[in-house]
């Protein structure tokens, strides 16, 4: 599914990375505890985290997951917007909780 | 000297409580794997336990620093730090078991996952501590 496609369907406010990105994802994963994350997201997944710092990036970057979807509209530090730009990975912020935003992207066909 | 006695070798000191630099090292070595051609499952799994490393010295550790050596056949990633080491191996190893902070856990760490990460990506592993003590940690990876 094309990265562009589900910012636009889902209304997500874009933060970070490049933008009408034409990269697709093929999956989503939802947690919060780092290294569980590390243990099982899976290169190509939409993660969906509370987490805002900076850390988040690196573990994005390391997994190849090329974007992040912060529920809840969770304010996101600066200094993590700025490492995402670096790495080319897209936050976007949403209004919706993690369950919503999981149930719509499971509409889309995810 | 012969073509596949040939190493490279990457040093990365990792400091304290640094949660801003944290995943720097751990990114420099995939971007190294990837520019050598090394095969991305196994870059992959270099790279998620050379992570887990960095962010126990960064969290756990005085501070440290983390080898990688690229050899013909392997790579292997040292982790050592200058303390305080850790009491209980077999607990440190169990899923679940962590003594992070609480600061710490609500940046998302402490897991209890990051030492079982370490094993599971690695072919060898082996770790050498004790209370008070450096922290040693050493994984092979083949290529
Ligand atoms: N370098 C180290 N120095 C001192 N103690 C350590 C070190 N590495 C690990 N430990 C101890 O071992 C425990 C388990 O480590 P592990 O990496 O598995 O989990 P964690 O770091 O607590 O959480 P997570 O890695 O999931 O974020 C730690 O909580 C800590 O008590
Ligand atoms: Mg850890």
């Amino acid at each position: 599914m094309i990265i562009n496609e589900i910012i636009e369907e889902l209304k997500l406010n874009q933060l970070s990375g490049e933008k009408n990105s034409m990269k697709t994802v093929d999956g989503v994963y939802i947690c919060d505890l780092l290294s569980w994350v590390m243990a099982n997201g899976s290169k190509g997944d939409i993660w969906i985290t509370v987490q805002t710092h900076l850390n988040i990036i690196a573990v994005a970057s390391l997994l190849e997951m090329p974007m992040i979807i912060v529920p809840e509209s969770i304010e996101v530090e600066e200094e993590t917007l700025a490492k995402a730009d670096e790495e080319n990975i897209i936050v976007c912020t949403s209004e919706l909780d993690s369950f919503t935003l999981a149930c719509k992207l499971n509409e889309m066909g995810m | 000297m012969a073509e596949s006695e040939k190493t490279i070798k990457l040093e990365y000191e990792v400091g304290k409580e640094e949660f801003s630099k944290a995943g720097l090292a751990s990114s420099n070595i995939k971007k190294v794997l990837n520019q050598i051609g090394i095969d991305a499952k196994v870059v992959r799994r270099v790279a998620i336990a050379a992570y887990e490393s960095e962010i126990n010295i960064v969290i756990h550790s005085e501070g440290g620093k983390i080898t990688t050596e690229i050899s013909h056949d392997k790579i292997t990633v040292i982790a050592h730090d200058k303390g305080n080491g850790i009491e209980n191996l077999e607990k440190a190893m169990t899923k679940g078991f962590s003594t992070a902070s609480n600061e710490a856990r609500e940046m998302g760490f402490g897991a209890g996952m990051g030492l079982p990460n370490m094993k599971r990506t690695s072919d060898q592993f082996s770790i050498e501590s004790s209370k008070g003590a450096e922290t040693r940690v050493e994984m092979i990876f083949n290529i």
